[in-house]
């Protein structure tokens, strides 16, 4: 019973909350974010429901599988599982919706309205769940596009001064990829044995034509890249992240971000290995060039939460080029990235609205001796901003570092040199963002406040923050130390996607 | 041939079951013409009742012959009521009926002939129940003047607005010049084969080579119907009558009166002119990137809600056209190309309505139809404002709105007819909606993120007509969204027979 209604119940549970919310009276904000906090937490506790009941020798196939009828006259079904894939990030993005609306407690950015600050933010993880949990191509676009609408209203409406054009840019860029990418869905469907099931698809995917596959891949990669973002389709992020509410960017970075990488893992990859093979040195260039431009990017901020988004720009790059090792070590290493950056950054991120709110501006600049004026938010920050650098012991370094190895040795097929001066480029990124994060580090924390805020009273961590951020801080720390817990959801899981690869690879 | 042959008169067969729904909505629209001239000027409110639950009451019969289901022909084929004239018939009179609760309040408040309003709207709906059922020239011409010359009237509804003096005259002009491009196109190809009947006519032209004499009859027939469905170039009527118009009237014209217009020529190309897609196919190609692309590009620059909204629906005239210039390939082709082109038409109808409906419940505060008038309307409306962002973002095809799906299915023809030109076309059509998001999500950022122009917050009251269409134009493009299912067997079910 449990088993055939889990995951409906963690994709649907948080629209039906957001339903209730806009029941409720205007005035009863308590009673608005109880409704919230009730519902992420039910779905949440559904999701260790989940955790606890999966089979954890058997990752490589789909459980808690439900799969019925929903479009029959394009043949599109209601198939929804979880692997060892899907499992870490949707626990990722329940989690971190929870903490979200932890944090807002008493935090509402201006307009204030938490009715519909907390409805998006639940109709924003019906579309993440969703999107990690389904199986058809069709079930996954809609979950896929669902959350551009929220996540749009969060920047325009709760955002800083520039968020109207943020929050558009954010939208059309996107939709472009979309636009794209649901061509090439239809073309799978026609050219893959007229279905949109994705385990079929990768079943019959290897059977379409090289050239076909190429073509096809192309549609995929605009779609998934735009969305990752990778270079250079990455203009719309620092846009974004700047002007969204301190929530808004947690939820981006955290959880939207890794729609992106995660439909090249479950897509792109295994259905169309031909085309992988062949677009694998381009996606390859494009991650390292990504992680180069995006810490000379952050070198060149004033603003702390551009410099975050910048650095995500270089951190999904090291996702990435682990994707474009086409290994089995590269995808591992890139599916333990993602949960590794959603928390470190999805914390950085909180840690900045938490400034912003307390100094009023995020112009690294301004700021300086937080360490005297407010010490324990100064030695989050510190603490993130070394898991964010890799720093060996916390969990930053086990995405960066196995990706970099992976590149030592790329899949059979592809050229070995080339990824060789890929890895030594993206070490020298790494190096470069232990620049970029200790020098912020430094001009934020170090020294003594300017002279405009030498006498300000600063609130250090407040109890909602603590309640929000313990269980990420925590998490970092316990993946830096144990990433097993990690790699032995996902590898078993990966397998079957290189060895889809492998079948053409040869 | 025999139905041109003089011989002694015999009555022709009538199948008055079949015939039920047309008779009902007859009978309907002369009790309102009498009714009106017997009820006093402050209880005309009844005639609108009278009407409404005569729209209701002719989906009656279209439910019977459903749930029946055989074909049913008359006069040799030239009036055919199947499941396609059935759904059509369906969403027309549903439409009509929408727009009769949008019209309640709107033509009351604003002192105008609700009576006659009310006739000639139940007119114009006559003909588009008849369009349905047309499997003849003939036929469908009659049809579209019946369904034409009422519009003509309503949209000059506001006689002493000189605005809606030049809609109606603009619409008339241009719509009396395409009527006769039109039968002169008609003409040309009864000259070719000698008969009106559509499916004779396709026996008679066979598959390929095209006599230039038909070439150029279909090309004038398409050409006239470019301009009832208001495709780019010509187009240029439809703004200024949209915008001229009664809203409600700018609703119905731009739903159900194109609708009509696309519904005639499903019935022309895919009964009668399939097999000469190389005449068809190019012409409908180029009308559909032109339409779509131009009413995008120039949608952007509209400050006013009517005119935004007039070249919206140009542009989605564009997307529906696509499924024409990629059909004729195969039988298979034709076929996903109809259920594109009736998918598209059912979901278009509930999301256009519906923002409309706003359009107008809106008006009724700011009396204006700018567009920078939204502003701040979250604060004081935000039910309203929920709504219209529905109806938006599904006109621009976001998921999980249903428009996404009438979009989807649009690619789907295209990527199923697999040409290099589908593909091109379906390519084009992917950028034209994302050029279309930036001004649908336009309206959401003045409703949304700009601060209201007055402090007065008083809430917009909807009348209870009004906001029973907007209930059921939402839940329409709601359930579709969620559960498309329901409404693709629609369009499945209801292929026309190809050849």
């Amino acid at each position: 019973m449990f088993d055939s209604w889990a995951l409906t119940l963690v994709v649907f549970l948080p629209a039906l909350g957001a339903a209730l919310l806009i029941a409720v009276p205007r005035q009863a904000e308590s009673v608005m974010k109880m409704v919230a906090l009730g519902t992420t937490l039910i779905t949440a506790a559904v999701g260790v429901g989940i955790l606890a009941g999966f089979d954890y020798g058997a990752t490589d196939t789909l459980q808690f599988e439900v799969n019925r009828p929903w479009i029959d006259v394009i043949n599109s079904r209601y198939h929804m599982g979880v692997d060892g894939i899907s499992l870490p990030l949707l626990a990722l993005s329940m989690l971190i919706t929870v903490l979200c609306v932890i944090y807002s407690w008493d935090h509402f950015p201006e307009p204030h309205n938490p009715k519909a600050f907390l409805a998006l933010m639940l109709v924003l993880e019906t579309g993440m769940n969703g999107t990690f949990v389904g199986q058809d191509l069709i079930l996954f676009f809609v979950f896929f596009e669902l959350v551009l609408l929220p996540m749009y209203f969060m920047i325009g409406v709760w955002g800083g001064p520039n968020r109207q054009y943020a929050a558009i840019k954010f939208f059309l860029f996107t939709l472009f990829g979309s636009a794209l990418m649901i061509l090439a869905f239809l073309a799978l469907y026609f050219k893959g044995g007229n279905t949109f099931d994705i385990p079929e698809l990768v079943a019959n995917g290897g059977s379409i034509a090289r050239d076909t596959q190429i073509l096809i891949f192309g549609g995929l990669f605009m779609g998934f890249a735009i969305k990752v973002p990778m270079f250079p389709f990455h203009t719309w992020l620092p846009d974004a992240h700047t002007e969204a509410p301190t929530v808004g960017s947690v939820i981006l970075a955290a959880v939207l971000l890794k729609l992106g990488t995660y439909g090249f893992i479950r897509i792109a990859l295994p259905i169309l290995p031909d085309a992988a093979h062949a677009w694998a040195p381009w996606i390859g260039g494009l991650a390292v060039t990504g992680i180069i431009y995006g810490a000379l990017g952050c070198l060149a901020q004033k603003d702390l939460k551009r410099l975050i988004a910048f650095s995500s720009v270089a951190h999904m790059g090291f996702v990435m080029l682990g994707i474009a090792t086409l290994t089995n070590y590269g995808i591992n290493a890139a599916v333990f990235g993602m949960v590794a950056h959603g928390l470190i950054t999805g914390m950085l991120f909180f840690i900045a609205g938490s400034i912003q709110e307390r100094y009023g501006t995020r112009e690294i600049s301004r700021l300086g001796g937080l360490l005297l004026q407010a010490p324990r938010l100064a030695w989050l920050l510190g603490f993130c901003a070394m898991a964010s650098l890799g720093l060996p012991g916390l969990a930053g370094f086990w995405g960066e570092f196995p990706a970099i190895l992976a590149a030592y040795q790329p899949a059979p097929g592809l050229s070995e040199g080339l990824f060789r001066f890929y890895m030594v480029v993206a070490s020298v990124g790494t190096v470069l963002a232990a620049g970029y994060l200790l020098w912020m580090y430094q001009r934020t924390a170090f020294g003594t406040a300017k002279k405009e805020f030498a006498d300000a009273h600063v609130h250090d961590v407040h109890v909602p923050e603590w309640l929000a951020w313990a269980p990420l801080l925590l998490l970092i720390l316990l993946l830096g130390i144990f990433p097993g817990v990690i790699f032995r959801v996902t590898d078993g899981a990966v397998q079957t996607v290189t060895s889809a690869l492998q079948a053409v690879g040869g | 041939m025999t139905g041109l042959v003089a011989a002694a008169f015999e009555a022709p067969y009538l199948d008055y079951a079949a015939l039920a729904p047309e008779m009902v909505l007859t009978g309907v629209l002369l009790a309102v013409l009498v009714v009106d001239l017997f009820v006093d000027e402050d209880r005309k409110a009844i005639v609108a009742q009278l009407a409404g639950v005569g729209v209701l009451a002719s989906l009656v019969p279209i439910l019977f012959l459903a749930v029946d289901g055989n074909d049913r022909s008359m006069f040799s084929g030239a009036y055919v009521v199947d499941d396609f004239a059935l759904v059509f018939k369906a969403l027309f009179l549903v439409s009509g009926y929408v727009v009769l609760l949008m019209s309640a309040d709107h033509i009351e408040e604003g002192d105008y002939w609700k009576g006659e309003y009310t006739f000639l709207l139940l007119s114009s709906l006559l003909g588009m129940v008849v369009m349905s059922s047309s499997r003849d020239l003939l036929s469908i011409f009659v049809a579209l003047e019946l369904l034409s010359l009422p519009a003509y009237m309503l949209a000059g509804w506001r006689k002493r607005d000189l605005r809606s003096n030049e809609a109606a005259l603009k619409y008339y002009l241009l719509g009396v010049l395409s009527s006769a491009v039109m039968l002169y196109g008609m003409s040309l190809v009864f000259g070719a084969t000698g008969t009106t009947v559509l499916e004779d006519i396709a026996v008679e032209l066979g598959g390929g080579v095209t006599e230039p004499l038909v070439g150029l009859g279909i090309f004038f027939i398409v050409v006239g119907f470019a301009f009832k469905v208001s495709a780019v170039p010509f187009h240029f009527w439809a703004p200024d009558t949209y915008e001229g118009a009664p809203t409600p009237v700018t609703a119905f014209l731009s739903v159900a009166s194109k609708a009509a217009g696309f519904v005639a020529l499903l019935e022309l190309i895919f009964v009668g002119f399939f097999g000469q897609e190389n005449v068809w196919q190019p012409l409908f190609w180029v009308l559909a990137v032109l339409t779509m692309t131009v009413g995008n590009l120039v949608a952007l620059r509209q400050t006013n809600i009517v005119r935004l909204l007039a070249y919206s629906s140009v542009a989605q005239a564009g997307y529906m056209l696509i499924p024409f210039a990629v059909g004729g390939s195969s039988d298979q082709a034709a076929g996903t190309a109809q259920t594109a082109a009736i998918v598209y038409l059912l979901i278009y109808a509930a999301m256009n309505l519906g923002a409309f409906a706003i359009v107008i419940a809106v008006a009724r505060r700011t009396r204006s139809g700018e567009v920078s008038s939204y502003a701040g309307l979250f604060s004081y409306a935000p039910g309203l404002t929920v709504l219209m962002t529905i109806f938006m973002f599904s006109l621009a095809g976001i998921p999980p709105f249903g428009g996404w799906f009438a979009k989807f299915y649009i690619f789907k023809s295209a990527i199923d007819a697999g040409t290099g030109w589908a593909l091109a076309l379906a390519v084009i059509a992917g950028v034209n909606s994302v050029i279309a998001l930036f001004y649908y999500a336009g309206v959401a950022r003045e409703m949304w993120m700009q601060p209201a122009p007055s402090d007065d917050r008083t809430p917009i009251r909807v009348p209870p007509a009004l906001g029973a269409a907007l209930a059921i134009t939402a839940a329409a493009v709601l359930a579709i969204g969620v559960y498309p299912q329901a409404f693709a067997r629609l369009g499945d079910l209801a292929h026309l027979a190809v050849r």
